[in-house]
């Protein structure tokens, strides 16, 4: 498959790797990866959760070592012995998951990961100014505890931007940033490789490959299957490319009707209890049997916290802010609210809504302890933990999810992001809950897992369930949503028929068109 | 040439038991040299620690009576450390439950039933209950560090102690030594024939095997491992970290101050200055040489137990210091803590070869 065996006397090759190979014990992560990065292109690596995408461009970056192969900067074989050697060569690096301390501020973070000479005093003013530059301003003196997953994200790209890198790898930076903001990142990138950077681009999205990058590496199982032009293909030939057979679209049941209001928010206020956290603002919408309303909006502004709202982790002592099935359940606590027949899916999979180092069952038991939906229960108080009922639950939601795990009973942190994705969603799907509320339902996952996951949403809500989606990736909304709001700085909009809805008014109402002018009076406090 | 530790994909299962082995094989290697230093022949003196405690049957009747508070207090800190609440106070909750307990042989010696002696034992675990409380409240309510204020407590309770039984509670007819009356009949713990051996011995398996059940087959143990494991999915699951907080300290400030009034009803027989070698304190590392598994912290506790009889016995037929036994202990938890970095972390030998430049 290598097809890049003349490009060694050309200048702009600024990284060559060579049958690259990183085994775990027996499993092959990367098998014999041949890739050549040019000076002043972007160039796309595509594949499946678990294709082996982050084992190689670890090993670019000296966070891994490969077990066999050479990596080649500008002509000379060299090895990476850890990532401060790959940031001197000029490699940065924006991971997928970020590496930054909770307890310190946005500039604090940034310095610690700078070489010695860029720590300089003006810092928190670099970082203002150059965050700016590019579109995603940062506040230097934020705790990164009070910081949004898009905001995270922002602070590492700034951080490889201030070092100004030769190659910048980029692993699935949209996935948290409106369109304007992905489109502001676009035009900074393509910044960046005019000036002579090369950019390796780490993406799901097969529309934003086509339109920015040059080539395309595209792995499967830990090997290359295919190098190709972008524009050349289509979003769809390269998704066989990366799944290996046609990609299931996801089907529409058009004509339905929406029944009963089954989750009604009503003037829900709710002031942060972190001094960065997003206070939730006179909010009200309704949900009814048989539909799907979708909340966009950019990271951070206040869907976490709407999230715990709705779900009862952060209770309310008005009652009726939030009424499940006719019932003020404000002051109800999460489990309360699950016995109304509802269900939750937080954003982050692993630490909240699954706790890696524990069995798949006992992530089961992690959200369906206090519901029994009319089966068997999972436990009887003192009397114990029902296990026989939990491996059912498991295997089923296995079974139904397509949940691809090393043993059936395997740790949930052991699972690829895809198929912990599905586990989290198949268990609450599992109970046939007459009102899901999911933030961020695909975040990080794959085509496959994401269209399975998205499919499961549509005919759940066809059923009769009330469903409400918390989403950044507007493709998801446009293909999931009958009614869309949009929440900014706490506030939420409307919601309006998805047909009725173009993606600027929804990039309008992100930066904040409906919002009520008491807010902006008090924007200062924020 | 460069050591590196490299983190594992998956934590080892292997390294998770093998750990406490492993550091107990260096703590006895480097026991060995310490004894070589203080110029004593190391194999002999190992053997007299380690080995002698265990060939004779008073000394092993010794190592139960010591391992029996040891298991009861560190069970009950291995289920706190699991859900990542640190008390390091059970010494002083110890103390607090053997003043409380110790009521009803001082003021109450006449009423002679066993009710008296279920009287004094629930005492002894409300006092220490009641002392776990007071970090358990200000970290709940101030969010004060429970590290701090447990172990501060400690001295606290020890010193309250030495006033009672110096003053107050002074046996009137003890030759003025600092002592409490001595505790009789049904104040007494109930022994196994004619040696030391006391039903504390067997209350200790007993909660051990309880708690084993509740940590691993009831939702109350899944609750703690949650919390301790991951916060956000405890809340996700609608576990209350406050009354986790509340839960842990009242259970292993309760078990630690019913080990206190087991030692002062049992081997002691009466209120002293002095009443634990640091029962408390050794309990911790009973606690994580058990791996925070109520069944290990049984062999962990019969572990630390033969370090006091040894560090006895080296005093005895070497005239060394005593206070070997707190070296060894010190040695043991340094080795554990060590050796659990290997769980998740491999090393690995770097060969140094020319880097960026």
């Amino acid at each position: 498959m290598s097809s890049t065996s003349s490009v060694e006397n050309s200048p702009q090759v600024l990284l060559e790797v060579r049958a690259l190979t990183k085994k775990f014990g027996d499993f092959a992560a990367n098998q014999s990866i041949d890739l050549v990065l040019e000076a002043g292109k972007t160039h796309a690596l595509l594949g499946e959760n678990g294709a082996g995408k982050s084992t190689l461009v670890k090993m670019i970056y000296g966070a891994l070592q490969p077990t066999a192969g050479s990596i080649i900067w500008q002509g000379q074989e060299l090895k990476i012995d850890n990532p401060a050697t790959a940031r001197e060569l000029g490699i940065g690096m924006v991971f997928q998951h970020f590496s930054l301390f909770e307890a310190l501020t946005v500039a604090e973070n940034i310095s610690l990961a700078l070489p010695p000479q860029l720590r300089t005093h003006d810092l928190e003013e670099r970082i203002a100014t150059l965050s700016k530059d590019y579109g995603l301003p940062l506040n230097p003196h934020a705790l990164v505890a009070d910081l949004s997953v898009g905001e995270r994200q922002r602070i590492e790209i700034v951080r490889c931007l201030l070092q100004e890198p030769r190659l910048l790898i980029m692993d699935e930076p949209t996935a948290v940033l409106t369109p304007q903001e992905a489109d502001a990142l676009f035009a900074t990138l393509n910044r960046l490789t005019q000036e002579g950077c090369a950019v390796l681009y780490i993406s799901h999205r097969l529309e934003e490959v086509k339109q920015l990058c040059h080539d395309a590496t595209i792995l499967r199982h830990g090997e290359v299957v295919a190098q190709l032009d972008p524009q050349e293909e289509t979003a769809s030939t390269l998704a066989q490319h990366m799944v290996g057979s046609s990609v299931h679209e996801v089907r529409r049941h058009d004509s339905h009707e929406a029944g009963e209001v089954l989750l009604q928010l009503l003037n829900l206020k709710q002031a942060s209890d972190t001094p960065f956290g997003v206070d939730l603002i006179d909010i009200n919408l309704q949900v009814r049997s048989g539909e799907i309303v979708a909340i966009a909006g950019v990271a951070g502004n206040g869907q976490g916290e709407l999230f715990a709202a709705i779900s009862g982790e952060q209770t309310n002592k008005d009652f009726d802010a939030v009424i499940i099935q006719d019932v003020s359940c404000g002051q109800l606590g999460i489990n309360g609210r699950r016995q109304l027949d509802t269900a939750f899916v937080p954003e982050e999979r692993n630490g909240h809504g699954a706790v890696g180092d524990f069995s798949l069952t006992e992530n089961i038991l992690l959200s369906r302890h206090a519901v029994t939906d009319g089966d068997v229960p999972v436990h009887k108080g003192w009397a114990g933990i029902n296990q026989a009922e939990l491996s059912r639950i498991n295997s089923h939601v296995a079974q139904t999810y397509d949940v691809r795990s090393a043993s059936v009973d395997a740790e949930a942190g052991s699972l690829s992001g895809g198929n912990l994705q599905k586990f989290v969603v198949g268990r609450e799907l599992d109970r046939q809950p007459k009102v899901l509320v999911i933030n961020q339902p695909t975040w990080g996952v794959d085509a496959g897992a994401a269209a399975l996951i998205r499919q499961a949403l549509i005919d759940l809500s066809r059923q009769g369930s009330a469903i409400l989606v918390i989403s950044q990736d507007l493709d998801e909304i446009f293909e999931l949503a009958d009614r869309i709001a949009v929440i900014s700085r706490g506030q939420l909009s409307e919601a309006h028929a998805a047909s009725e809805m173009t993606r600027e008014e929804i990039g309008l109402l992100m930066s904040g068109a409906h919002e009520k002018p008491t807010n902006t009076a008090s924007e200062g406090g924020h | 040439m460069q050591l590196i530790l490299e983190k594992r994909a998956q934590a080892s299962r292997l390294m998770h038991f093998a750990s406490p082995l492993l550091a107990i094989t260096l703590t006895v290697l480097l026991g060995g040299v310490v004894f070589a230093a203080m110029g004593q022949p190391p194999l002999t003196a190992l053997y007299i620690y380690f080995i002698d405690p265990l060939t004779n049957l008073w000394s092993i009747e010794e190592v139960l009576v010591k391992a029996a508070p040891l298991v009861l207090i560190g069970v009950g800190l291995s289920v706190t450390f699991r859900a990542n609440v640190w008390n390091i106070g059970a010494e002083g909750q110890l103390t607090a439950g053997a003043i409380l307990g110790a009521i009803i042989p001082i003021f109450f010696a006449e009423w002679q039933s066993p009710l008296a002696f279920v009287a004094m034992l629930a005492l002894g675990m409300l006092g220490g209950a009641l002392l776990a409380a007071i970090p358990a409240f200000l970290k709940i309510r101030f969010g004060v560090n429970e590290i701090l204020t447990s172990l501060m407590l400690v001295y606290i309770a020890q010193l309250l102690l030495d006033w009672l039984v110096r003053g107050p509670w002074k046996d009137p007819h003890g030759y003025n030594f600092p002592k409490s009356v001595a505790f009789d009949g049904w104040h007494l713990i109930p022994m196994f024939g004619d040696g030391r051996v006391h039903l504390g011995l067997i209350i200790a398996l007993v909660t051990a095997l309880i708690l084993y059940w509740v940590m691993h087959r009831t939702i109350k143990g899944f609750e703690v491992r949650v919390i301790g494991n991951a916060p956000r999915a405890g809340a996700f699951a609608g576990f209350s970290q406050t009354k986790m907080v509340w839960f842990c300290f009242l259970l292993s400030g309760g078990l630690a101050g019913l080990a206190g009034i087991i030692e002062v009803a049992g081997p002691i027989g009466q209120l002293q200055p002095n009443i634990s070698p640091n029962y408390g304190f050794t309990a911790i590392i009973v606690a994580f040489l058990g791996r925070l598994n109520p069944i290990g912290v049984i062999f962990a506790g019969l572990l630390l137990a033969i370090s006091y009889i040894g560090g006895e016995g080296v005093q005895i037929e070497l005239g060394i210091s005593d206070k070997t036994a707190q070296v060894f202990q010190g040695m043991l938890l340094f080795f554990i803590l060590m050796c659990d970095t290997l769980i998740h972390y491999r090393v690995r030998l770097l060969k140094a070869k020319g880097g960026a430049q």
